[in-house]
């Protein structure tokens, strides 16, 4: 039997019938085509399926659509809503190569969004930490863990202009 | 160091805001109208034959539209090694016999996956369980199980090298040393699992958009096993979520995704599950070494004997290229008077073994720098002064090999000596601290051709536009490590244009120029490079015939392409934009489009690479005596990979390679009862996360390498070799515990602090 959940992605609401066992993982994939939300394990070990739910970063994989009901999920997509302006995170990504593959680009990005909302100014050992649970074989994680940082800063300095 | 204004500068990667917006497609990503999904059935045993296959209630099953087993395909076999067909041993779906846990055994598409699931659970296998073996030793011993009928011996592949006399060196050696090594396979371990999907053209003919690292290569195998011409097949490589060397054979999901989409007329997509990709993946090569070699009492080496078994798993895979290739690592970075190698490749009931990063070399120079360590330590020298006696240096020729064009190796060690604070460390050591050094040297790149191509091993076409652009085409397959940006680069760099003036369009079989041999073998850089440089070179020369005319120049002037414009180097001030120019030249040849073929084949330059890179590491580690733990503290890195293209993307390869090379000393094993792999998820595989990073500094060195496109050489793949001896130096400096055996783990290490006793197993040396 489906259920059909209501839920608001990137900002844009969705009602999507979706069967018991189906994990946010799939609904965001193959319902909603999102190719910012990667399946490199299935069972919570890698990271790449990391998205936003109500603030809070989760394994996609591991979460049941129908859980979702009335969320508010952000992914890679809606970092930059427009696709002009990059959000500082992907800036800071792409300025200090802490791309290879890209694959598991995205739930790092998620990961350390989640991160500096709740400590804008992170140690480096913090922001390891806060990427603990998302993996990554090309980049050894020195150029992510810098962009990270270097995002934390533009965020900091940005949020201080506004609210100066 | 000549100056470039684009080599060698942080050039962000031309794909780097796709994949941080999430837009870059991965070939899961895709999805075509129609679209069936397959899901591959896998043999439970490691040696059995098949008696029956029952797939009629899996074919009755609603919602599934084929099913096929290797009664259904053509019944060709296939390989890398082509110009060896006997070592082409492999269907895509098991034919009389299972050889391993995780065969592909039958191939279900359905309308969706879960159908294609139950499917699954409804093919009715009947087998004959075989005994199966599991390890070198019992697989070559009398009267062992023979794994492929066509190789009784169940040793596939050998190889001999031997020069100089081995027997006259040994007896004139004042200290020889003999040892036993073994080191375990790993896991790639890429993120992206492989995925694969293919349609059927309304002409009959195939697309596969694949997770490979070898378009030409999967192009010309899957045509073969389709029993289709090469040209009716064409492969697209997506963005990859890396391969390390675990994508670089035709595999059994992109043969089925093929041969089920020209059976139903729909396309048919192919994704496997990390469960599968540990269960049944490719993996390093296990091996075991036997290594002796002669030193006079200065510390001069007189000659090695190296003796490798590398357990090959269930087929040949890539293992006969890392046997071949073992033998020469074991005589590189070093120079050795005389040298004898024998290999063999042993077939055993267990996934098959293939190329990973460094393909042979991290084994072979595992055996290399632990024994060098052990002789300094027995010679009374200083671990890196016996290096630097023997260190290859430029010029030096590697008897049957090749000769060194450009070396930084001993460069490489006084430096990471200076940054490491190498003598203080050595010299006044610290409670259960600990500091040892690893060295690599690796080809750059693999010159080989057992695949048997006839078109040249790297190709390029540069087309250049009337508005000053440049549209570059190559089969180059960039799977993260970022060629397409250093070709891009090269590219910019010679037509003096910028990075935004230049498109590419790469590894799409039907558009691009034949033909490319893949991304293996650290040949991207030096072999593309060159390709690229020599279309470039020849569109150059036509516009500087035109700007020459144009103002009607004496014919002694030399011109240069710089900040998009072309112009006589005397008389910067008469020249053409580079748009103006490509115009002229238009017009000159009365509308025929201005563009240019180039390639890259090695020729005179040995049968193993054109060229070598070299490096040196050190690390310093803390071992906590009670509990066996290691930390690592801190590496150091001087590497020599020539001209740098991109200083960012050199880094990531060295990034990386450390965090490989953490996990393969250190935390990184596949857990086997018998030919089952247990630990099948990342939780259990182990490898390392970002907290368990130490820090690192690095110097790139200056040298240039001349067969290099624009003085460079590789950086992807030697990096990778270093961190598992240096580790296990440290480690042996802190503990006294000498590993021999990877990876170093708390118990080896506590049971030799209990034993306290350093030297033994299956080594000795004698000194005269
Ligand atoms: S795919 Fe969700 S954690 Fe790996
Ligand atoms: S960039 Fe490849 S897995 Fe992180």
């Amino acid at each position: 039997m489906k259920h059909v959940i209501t839920l608001n992605v990137n900002g844009d609401p969705y009602a999507i019938a979706v069967n018991p066992w189906q994990t946010l993982n799939e609904v965001l994939r193959e319902n909603l085509n999102l190719t910012g939300v990667k399946l490199g394990c299935g069972e919570g070990d890698c990271g790449a399926c990391t998205v936003i739910v109500d603030g809070r970063a989760v394994s996609s994989c591991l979460s049941l659509a129908v859980e979702m009901e009335g969320k508010k999920i952000l992914t890679a997509e809606g970092l930059a809503p427009t696709g002009e302006t990059l959000h500082p995170i992907q800036e800071a990504f792409i300025d200090k190569g802490a791309i290879q593959c890209g694959f598991c680009t995205c739930g790092m990005e998620m990961s350390a969004l989640h991160l500096l909302t709740k400590n804008p100014s992170p140690t480096e050992s913090e922001i390891r930490e806060s990427i603990a649970g998302n993996l990554c074989r090309c980049t050894g994680y020195t150029k992510i863990v810098e962009a990270i940082g270097a995002a934390g800063e533009k965020m900091r300095e940005s949020s201080e202009r506004k609210s100066s | 160091m000549k100056e470039f204004s684009i080599v060698g500068k942080h050039v962000p990667r031309n794909d780097a805001r796709a994949k941080a917006t999430g837009t870059a497609v991965y070939t899961d990503d895709i999805k075509l109208p129609g679209m069936l999904h397959g899901r591959l059935l896998r043999s439970p045993f490691a040696h059995a034959r098949i008696v029956g296959i029952d797939t009629s209630r899996a074919e009755a099953l609603p919602g599934v539209k084929c099913v096929i087993t290797g009664e259904d395909i053509p019944k060709v076999k296939y390989g890398n090694w082509r110009l060896f067909p006997e070592t082409q041993d492999e269907y895509a779906l098991a034919v009389d016999k299972v050889r391993f846990i995780g065969d592909e055994v039958a191939a279900v598409a359905a309308v969706d996956l879960d159908i294609a699931e139950e499917a699954l659970g409804l093919i009715e296998v009947e087998y004959e369980e075989l005994p199966g073996v599991f390890d070198i030793d019992s697989s070559i011993k009398e009267g062992h199980p023979v794994i492929h009928d066509y190789c009784p011996t169940n040793i596939s592949v050998d190889r001999k090298i031997e020069y100089g006399d081995l027997e006259k060196a040994f007896a004139e050696s004042d200290y020889v040393r003999e040892d036993v090594f073994t080191v375990h396979p790993v896991s790639h371990a890429y993120l992206e699992p492989c995925s694969a999907l293919a349609q059927c053209d309304l002409d009959g003919r195939i697309t596969l958009w694949t997770s490979t690292q070898v378009p030409y290569i999967i192009q010309c195998l899957l045509a073969s096993t389709l029993e289709m011409r090469e040209n009716d097949v064409r492969v697209i490589k997506p963005f990859v979520g890396g391969g390390f060397g675990g994508k670089m054979e035709l595999r059994a999901w992109e043969f089925c995704a093929a041969f089920m989409a020209k059976k139903t007329g729909k396309p048919v997509k192919f994704t496997l599950s990390r469960d599968e990709e540990f269960l049944a993946g490719r993996r390093r090569h296990g091996m075991k070494l036997y290594s002796k070699v002669g030193f006079k009492k200065d510390g001069t080496l007189t000659g090695k004997d190296f003796r490798v078994y590398l357990d090959g798993g269930a087929y040949n895979a890539m293992g006969p290229t890392a046997t071949f290739l073992c033998g020469n690592f074991g005589a590189m970075l070093y120079r050795y008077p005389s040298y004898r190698y024998l290999g063999e490749h042993v077939y055993t009931n267990k996934p098959p073994a293939s190329a990973m990063r460094g393909f042979g070399a991290p084994q072979a120079i595992f055996a290399t720098e632990t024994q060098m360590s052990i002789a300094a330590e027995e010679l009374g020298m200083d671990p890196i002064e016996l290096r630097m006696k023997n260190a290859q240096v430029s010029g030096d020729e590697i008897t049957g090999f090749a000769t060194i064009s450009s070396c930084g190796f001993k460069e490489a060690l006084e430096k990471v000596a200076e940054m490491s604070g190498w003598k203080e460390k050595r010299g006044n050591p610290k409670e259960g601290r600990g500091i040892g050094i690893g060295c690599y040297s690796f080809i750059s790149g693999g010159a080989f051709n057992w695949f048997n191509t006839q078109y040249p091993y790297s190709a390029a076409e540069v087309r250049v536009f009337d508005d000053g652009t440049a549209h570059l085409l190559t089969m180059a397959a960039d799977i993260g490590q970022g060629c397409d940006t250093a070709l891009k680069q090269i590219l910019a760099e010679s037509l003096g244009l910028k990075m935004e003036d230049i498109r590419i369009t790469s590894a799409d079989t039907a558009m691009t120029p034949q033909a490319d041999l893949g991304a293996w073998g650290s040949r991207l850089t030096l072999f593309n490079g060159n390709a690229v440089l020599d279309a470039a070179e020849k569109i150059k020369s036509k516009l500087y015939g035109a700007v020459s005319a144009r103002f009607n120049m004496n014919v002694i002037h030399d011109f240069e392409c710089k900040n998009g414009r072309v112009f006589p180097k005397g008389k910067p001030d008469r020249g053409l934009t580079f748009g103006e120019a490509v115009a002229m030249v238009q017009k000159a040849q009365r509308g025929e489009p201005l563009l240019a073929h180039g390639y890259y084949t090695p020729r005179d330059k040995g049968l193993v690479t054109p060229a070598f890179s070299f490096g040196a590491q050190v690390a310093e580690v803390e071992v906590d005596k009670k509990t066996g733990i290691v930390d690592v503290k801190k590496f150091w890195t001087a590497h020599d990979c020539g001209t740098v293209i991109n200083p960012r993307a050199a880094e990531g390869q060295l990034e990386g390679s450390i965090q490989m090379g953490l996990g393969y000393a250190l935390s990184e094993q596949f857990i086997m009862d018998g030919g089952k792999t247990l630990n099948t998820n990342f939780l259990d595989y182990k490898m390392p996360n970002a907290m368990d990073m130490p820090p690192s500094e690095v110097v790139h060195l200056d040298t240039y390498e001349p067969e290099g496109p624009m003085g460079a050489k590789e950086a992807g793949e030697g990096l990778a070799i270093p961190t598992a001896p240096a580790i296990a130096e440290a480690v042996f400096n802190a503990t006294g515990y000498r590993c021999r055996d990877l990876p170093i783990t708390p118990e080896k290490i506590l049971k030799a602090i209990e034993e306290s006793e350093s030297e033994k197993g299956g080594s000795k040396s004698t000194m005269k």
